[in-house]
Protein backbone atom coordinates (compact mmCIF):
# COMPACT_ATOMS: atom_id res chain seq x y z
CA UNK A 1 0.00 0.00 0.00
CA UNK A 2 1.26 3.32 -0.88
CA UNK A 3 0.43 6.78 0.26
CA UNK A 4 1.35 8.68 -3.05
CA UNK A 5 -1.27 6.29 -5.08
CA UNK A 6 -4.16 7.59 -2.76
CA UNK A 7 -3.17 11.54 -3.63
CA UNK A 8 -6.30 11.64 -5.18
CA UNK A 9 -8.49 10.78 -2.03
CA UNK A 10 -6.35 13.18 0.16
CA UNK A 11 -6.58 16.23 -1.85
CA UNK A 12 -10.77 15.45 -2.08
CA UNK A 13 -10.93 15.07 1.65
CA UNK A 14 -8.74 18.16 1.82
CA UNK A 15 -11.33 20.42 -0.42
CA UNK A 16 -14.34 18.73 1.50
CA UNK A 17 -13.44 19.54 4.42
CA UNK A 18 -12.50 22.99 3.75
CA UNK A 19 -15.62 23.37 2.34
CA UNK A 20 -17.44 22.05 4.83
CA UNK A 21 -15.83 24.37 7.76
CA UNK A 22 -17.12 27.61 5.84
CA UNK A 23 -20.70 25.96 5.83
CA UNK A 24 -19.95 25.56 9.60
CA UNK A 25 -17.97 28.40 10.34
CA UNK A 26 -19.08 31.55 8.56
CA UNK A 27 -22.20 32.92 9.37
CA UNK A 28 -22.63 35.16 6.11
CA UNK A 29 -25.45 33.23 3.90
CA UNK A 30 -24.26 33.62 0.76
CA UNK A 31 -20.32 32.46 2.10
CA UNK A 32 -22.20 29.56 3.04
CA UNK A 33 -23.75 28.98 -0.04
CA UNK A 34 -20.17 28.88 -1.59
CA UNK A 35 -18.87 26.21 1.29
CA UNK A 36 -21.77 24.57 0.19
CA UNK A 37 -20.50 24.66 -3.53
CA UNK A 38 -16.76 23.43 -2.61
CA UNK A 39 -18.11 20.65 -0.66
CA UNK A 40 -20.29 19.55 -3.55
CA UNK A 41 -17.43 19.90 -6.10
CA UNK A 42 -15.54 17.94 -4.05
CA UNK A 43 -17.71 15.02 -4.64
CA UNK A 44 -17.10 15.32 -8.02
CA UNK A 45 -13.78 14.53 -7.83
CA UNK A 46 -13.85 11.65 -5.44
CA UNK A 47 -16.45 9.73 -8.15
CA UNK A 48 -14.36 10.81 -11.29
CA UNK A 49 -11.06 10.11 -9.95
CA UNK A 50 -11.21 6.54 -9.33
CA UNK A 51 -12.59 6.18 -13.17
CA UNK A 52 -9.35 7.51 -14.90
CA UNK A 53 -6.38 5.27 -16.09
CA UNK A 54 -3.13 6.67 -16.92
CA UNK A 55 -2.92 6.55 -20.87
CA UNK A 56 -6.91 5.77 -21.14
CA UNK A 57 -8.74 8.33 -23.14
CA UNK A 58 -12.29 9.64 -22.92
CA UNK A 59 -14.77 7.29 -23.28
CA UNK A 60 -15.75 8.11 -27.00
CA UNK A 61 -15.20 4.95 -29.21
CA UNK A 62 -12.64 5.48 -31.83
CA UNK A 63 -10.42 2.51 -33.87
CA UNK A 64 -7.35 3.07 -32.53
CA UNK A 65 -7.97 3.21 -28.92
CA UNK A 66 -8.73 0.41 -26.59
CA UNK A 67 -8.21 1.70 -23.20
CA UNK A 68 -11.15 4.25 -21.45
CA UNK A 69 -11.92 6.20 -18.69
CA UNK A 70 -14.83 4.52 -16.61
CA UNK A 71 -17.93 6.28 -18.17
CA UNK A 72 -20.53 5.61 -15.53
CA UNK A 73 -19.54 8.10 -12.48
CA UNK A 74 -19.12 10.73 -15.73
CA UNK A 75 -23.22 10.44 -16.53
CA UNK A 76 -23.92 10.37 -12.02
CA UNK A 77 -21.92 13.63 -12.15
CA UNK A 78 -23.16 15.90 -15.18
CA UNK A 79 -26.72 15.27 -13.26
CA UNK A 80 -24.88 16.40 -10.05
CA UNK A 81 -23.84 19.65 -11.37
CA UNK A 82 -27.07 20.46 -13.12
CA UNK A 83 -29.13 19.61 -9.79
CA UNK A 84 -26.39 21.11 -7.81
CA UNK A 85 -27.06 24.81 -9.57
CA UNK A 86 -31.07 24.34 -9.39
CA UNK A 87 -30.76 23.98 -5.40
CA UNK A 88 -27.83 26.97 -5.47
CA UNK A 89 -30.86 28.88 -7.05
CA UNK A 90 -33.31 28.28 -4.77
CA UNK A 91 -30.62 28.75 -1.97
CA UNK A 92 -29.80 31.95 -3.25
CA UNK A 93 -33.88 33.03 -3.80
CA UNK A 94 -34.46 31.77 0.09
CA UNK A 95 -31.03 34.39 0.91
CA UNK A 96 -32.39 37.07 -1.05
CA UNK A 97 -35.77 36.83 0.89
CA UNK A 98 -34.51 36.83 4.48
CA UNK A 99 -32.67 39.73 3.23
CA UNK A 100 -35.70 41.26 2.34
CA UNK A 101 -37.41 40.19 5.87
CA UNK A 102 -34.85 41.03 7.76
CA UNK A 103 -32.44 43.63 6.22
CA UNK A 104 -29.35 41.31 6.66
CA UNK A 105 -27.63 38.03 5.81
CA UNK A 106 -25.43 37.41 8.71
CA UNK A 107 -26.55 34.81 10.63
CA UNK A 108 -25.99 36.28 14.61
CA UNK A 109 -28.08 39.33 13.26
CA UNK A 110 -31.05 37.00 11.88
CA UNK A 111 -31.11 35.31 15.45
CA UNK A 112 -30.83 38.43 17.22
CA UNK A 113 -33.55 39.56 15.33
CA UNK A 114 -35.73 36.35 16.29
CA UNK A 115 -35.30 36.87 19.86
CA UNK A 116 -36.48 40.38 20.24
CA UNK B 1 -3.32 8.73 -33.33
CA UNK B 2 -2.26 5.28 -34.35
CA UNK B 3 0.81 5.09 -32.74
CA UNK B 4 -0.60 5.47 -29.09
CA UNK B 5 0.83 4.04 -26.30
CA UNK B 6 -2.19 2.16 -24.73
CA UNK B 7 -3.51 0.82 -28.40
CA UNK B 8 -2.64 -2.64 -27.63
CA UNK B 9 -4.95 -3.06 -24.66
CA UNK B 10 -1.80 -2.46 -22.15
CA UNK B 11 -1.36 1.05 -20.01
CA UNK B 12 1.64 3.67 -20.65
CA UNK B 13 4.47 2.47 -19.15
CA UNK B 14 5.67 6.06 -17.96
CA UNK B 15 2.55 7.79 -15.75
CA UNK B 16 4.76 10.41 -13.83
CA UNK B 17 4.04 13.34 -16.07
CA UNK B 18 0.07 13.04 -16.22
CA UNK B 19 -0.23 12.37 -12.40
CA UNK B 20 2.32 15.39 -11.94
CA UNK B 21 -0.45 17.71 -13.64
CA UNK B 22 -2.93 16.48 -11.97
CA UNK B 23 -1.28 16.61 -8.32
CA UNK B 24 -0.71 20.86 -9.13
CA UNK B 25 -4.22 21.44 -10.09
CA UNK B 26 -5.25 20.39 -7.11
CA UNK B 27 -2.68 22.13 -5.24
CA UNK B 28 -4.06 24.64 -7.11
CA UNK B 29 -7.29 24.81 -6.04
CA UNK B 30 -6.32 24.36 -2.44
CA UNK B 31 -4.45 27.55 -2.64
CA UNK B 32 -7.50 28.60 -3.97
CA UNK B 33 -10.13 27.48 -1.20
CA UNK B 34 -7.66 28.80 1.65
CA UNK B 35 -8.25 32.14 0.01
CA UNK B 36 -11.74 32.60 -0.54
CA UNK B 37 -12.08 31.34 2.96
CA UNK B 38 -9.66 34.23 4.39
CA UNK B 39 -11.76 36.65 1.83
CA UNK B 40 -14.49 39.03 3.54
CA UNK B 41 -15.36 41.01 0.49
CA UNK B 42 -18.12 38.53 -1.29
CA UNK B 43 -17.18 39.63 -4.62
CA UNK B 44 -14.09 38.71 -4.53
CA UNK B 45 -15.34 35.66 -2.76
CA UNK B 46 -17.46 35.04 -5.49
CA UNK B 47 -14.93 35.58 -8.21
CA UNK B 48 -12.45 33.36 -6.24
CA UNK B 49 -15.55 30.61 -6.35
CA UNK B 50 -15.37 31.00 -10.52
CA UNK B 51 -11.46 30.58 -10.50
CA UNK B 52 -11.98 27.19 -8.28
CA UNK B 53 -14.58 26.03 -10.82
CA UNK B 54 -12.69 26.57 -14.20
CA UNK B 55 -9.53 25.05 -12.16
CA UNK B 56 -12.09 21.84 -10.80
CA UNK B 57 -12.85 21.81 -15.18
CA UNK B 58 -9.59 21.27 -15.73
CA UNK B 59 -8.88 18.66 -13.57
CA UNK B 60 -11.74 17.17 -14.94
CA UNK B 61 -10.36 17.33 -18.60
CA UNK B 62 -7.03 15.73 -17.51
CA UNK B 63 -9.09 12.81 -15.80
CA UNK B 64 -10.53 12.21 -19.10
CA UNK B 65 -14.33 13.27 -17.87
CA UNK B 66 -14.30 15.71 -21.12
CA UNK B 67 -18.52 16.03 -20.77
CA UNK B 68 -18.46 16.65 -17.17
CA UNK B 69 -15.96 19.29 -17.44
CA UNK B 70 -17.44 21.23 -20.41
CA UNK B 71 -20.02 21.24 -18.04
CA UNK B 72 -18.80 22.14 -14.95
CA UNK B 73 -17.08 25.18 -16.85
CA UNK B 74 -20.76 26.32 -18.54
CA UNK B 75 -22.87 25.72 -15.60
CA UNK B 76 -19.99 25.78 -12.30
CA UNK B 77 -18.55 28.19 -13.73
CA UNK B 78 -20.84 30.16 -15.36
CA UNK B 79 -24.40 29.95 -14.78
CA UNK B 80 -23.81 29.87 -10.64
CA UNK B 81 -21.28 32.45 -10.73
CA UNK B 82 -23.92 34.97 -12.55
CA UNK B 83 -26.38 33.64 -10.24
CA UNK B 84 -23.83 34.94 -7.27
CA UNK B 85 -23.69 38.07 -8.16
CA UNK B 86 -27.27 38.59 -9.52
CA UNK B 87 -27.97 38.00 -5.44
CA UNK B 88 -24.98 39.94 -4.09
CA UNK B 89 -26.59 42.78 -6.18
CA UNK B 90 -29.72 42.24 -3.97
CA UNK B 91 -27.61 42.04 -0.80
CA UNK B 92 -24.99 43.83 1.10
CA UNK B 93 -21.47 42.69 -0.32
CA UNK B 94 -19.67 42.42 2.75
CA UNK B 95 -18.98 40.17 5.36
CA UNK B 96 -18.89 41.02 8.56
CA UNK B 97 -16.04 40.39 11.06
CA UNK B 98 -16.68 36.73 13.10
CA UNK B 99 -17.11 37.31 16.68
CA UNK B 100 -15.30 34.14 17.61
CA UNK B 101 -12.75 32.01 16.86
CA UNK B 102 -14.25 28.87 15.09
CA UNK B 103 -12.62 26.16 17.21
CA UNK B 104 -15.43 23.88 17.33
CA UNK B 105 -16.18 23.89 13.65
CA UNK B 106 -12.49 23.53 13.14
CA UNK B 107 -12.31 20.82 15.37
CA UNK B 108 -15.30 19.03 13.39
CA UNK B 109 -14.12 19.29 10.32
CA UNK B 110 -10.95 18.06 11.35
CA UNK B 111 -12.63 15.08 12.72
CA UNK B 112 -14.55 14.37 10.04
CA UNK B 113 -11.23 14.49 7.46
CA UNK B 114 -9.20 12.32 9.53
CA UNK B 115 -12.13 9.65 9.50
CA UNK B 116 -12.38 10.03 5.36
CA UNK B 117 -8.71 9.50 5.29
CA UNK B 118 -8.72 6.52 7.79
CA UNK B 119 -11.65 5.25 5.11
CA UNK B 120 -9.62 5.88 2.05
CA UNK B 121 -6.44 3.86 2.75
CA UNK B 122 -8.98 0.91 2.37
CA UNK B 123 -9.99 2.13 -1.59
CA UNK B 124 -7.75 1.22 -4.38
CA UNK B 125 -5.08 3.00 -5.50
CA UNK B 126 -5.01 5.74 -8.16
CA UNK B 127 -5.42 4.18 -11.84
CA UNK B 128 -5.32 0.54 -10.54
CA UNK B 129 -7.00 -0.83 -13.77
CA UNK B 130 -8.12 -3.93 -11.44
CA UNK B 131 -10.38 -1.40 -9.06
CA UNK B 132 -13.73 -3.02 -8.67
CA UNK B 133 -15.25 0.00 -10.52
CA UNK B 134 -13.27 -0.98 -13.56
CA UNK B 135 -14.52 -4.20 -14.04
CA UNK B 136 -18.09 -4.71 -13.60
CA UNK B 137 -20.66 -3.32 -16.10
CA UNK B 138 -18.66 -0.36 -16.95
CA UNK B 139 -16.95 -2.93 -19.14
CA UNK B 140 -20.11 -4.09 -20.70
CA UNK B 141 -20.98 -0.48 -21.31
CA UNK B 142 -17.79 0.33 -23.32
CA UNK B 143 -17.95 -2.63 -25.65
CA UNK B 144 -22.02 -2.80 -26.65
CA UNK B 145 -23.04 1.17 -26.28
CA UNK B 146 -21.99 1.76 -30.04
CA UNK B 147 -23.75 -1.07 -31.21
CA UNK B 148 -26.86 -1.20 -29.15
CA UNK B 149 -27.62 2.47 -29.32
CA UNK B 150 -25.37 3.97 -32.37
CA UNK B 151 -23.88 7.09 -29.91
CA UNK B 152 -19.97 6.74 -30.09
CA UNK B 153 -19.84 8.56 -26.92
CA UNK B 154 -20.54 6.47 -24.28
CA UNK B 155 -21.27 9.14 -21.88
CA UNK B 156 -24.33 10.29 -24.20
CA UNK B 157 -25.58 6.87 -24.73
CA UNK B 158 -25.91 6.26 -21.19
CA UNK B 159 -26.87 9.67 -20.46
CA UNK B 160 -30.02 9.91 -23.14
CA UNK B 161 -30.41 5.94 -23.99
CA UNK B 162 -30.09 3.36 -21.03
CA UNK B 163 -30.79 5.73 -18.16
CA UNK B 164 -33.12 8.65 -19.91
CA UNK B 165 -35.84 7.87 -17.36
CA UNK B 166 -33.18 9.90 -14.90
CA UNK B 167 -32.42 12.64 -16.87
CA UNK B 168 -36.14 13.47 -17.26
CA UNK B 169 -36.56 13.10 -13.30
CA UNK B 170 -33.33 15.14 -13.50
CA UNK B 171 -35.56 18.06 -15.46
CA UNK B 172 -38.33 17.70 -13.01
CA UNK B 173 -35.88 18.50 -9.96
CA UNK B 174 -34.48 21.65 -12.23
CA UNK B 175 -38.42 22.56 -13.30
CA UNK B 176 -39.36 22.37 -9.26
CA UNK B 177 -36.20 24.77 -8.13
CA UNK B 178 -37.25 27.18 -11.02
CA UNK B 179 -40.98 27.48 -10.05
CA UNK B 180 -39.83 27.33 -6.38
CA UNK B 181 -37.37 30.69 -7.22
CA UNK B 182 -40.71 32.44 -8.93
CA UNK B 183 -42.85 31.87 -6.12
CA UNK B 184 -39.74 33.07 -3.74
CA UNK B 185 -38.87 36.20 -5.57
CA UNK B 186 -42.38 37.41 -7.19
CA UNK B 187 -43.55 40.85 -6.07
CA UNK B 188 -46.78 40.49 -4.59
CA UNK B 189 -48.57 43.68 -5.14
CA UNK B 190 -48.83 45.54 -1.47
CA UNK B 191 -45.95 44.67 -0.84
CA UNK B 192 -43.45 47.44 0.44
CA UNK B 193 -40.12 47.35 -0.86
CA UNK B 194 -36.92 46.91 1.19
Amino acid sequence: MSLAGHFSYFATISLMIAGLFIVMARGNLIKKLVGLGIFQTSVYLLYVAPGKLIGGTAPIIQEGFAVYANPLPHVLILTAIVVGVATLALGLALVVRIREAYGSIEEDDILAKDRE
Amino acid sequence: MDTWPGADGNLAPEPAIETLIIEVLLALMMVTVVALARTRNLFGVVVLFGVYSFLMATVLTVLDAVDVAMTEAAVGAGISTVLFLGALLLCRSEEARPVHRPWLPLLVSVAVGGLLVYGSLGMPVFSDPGAPAHRHVAQHYLANAMDETGAPNVVTAVLASYRGYDTLGETVVVFTAGAGVIALLRRRPGRRKP
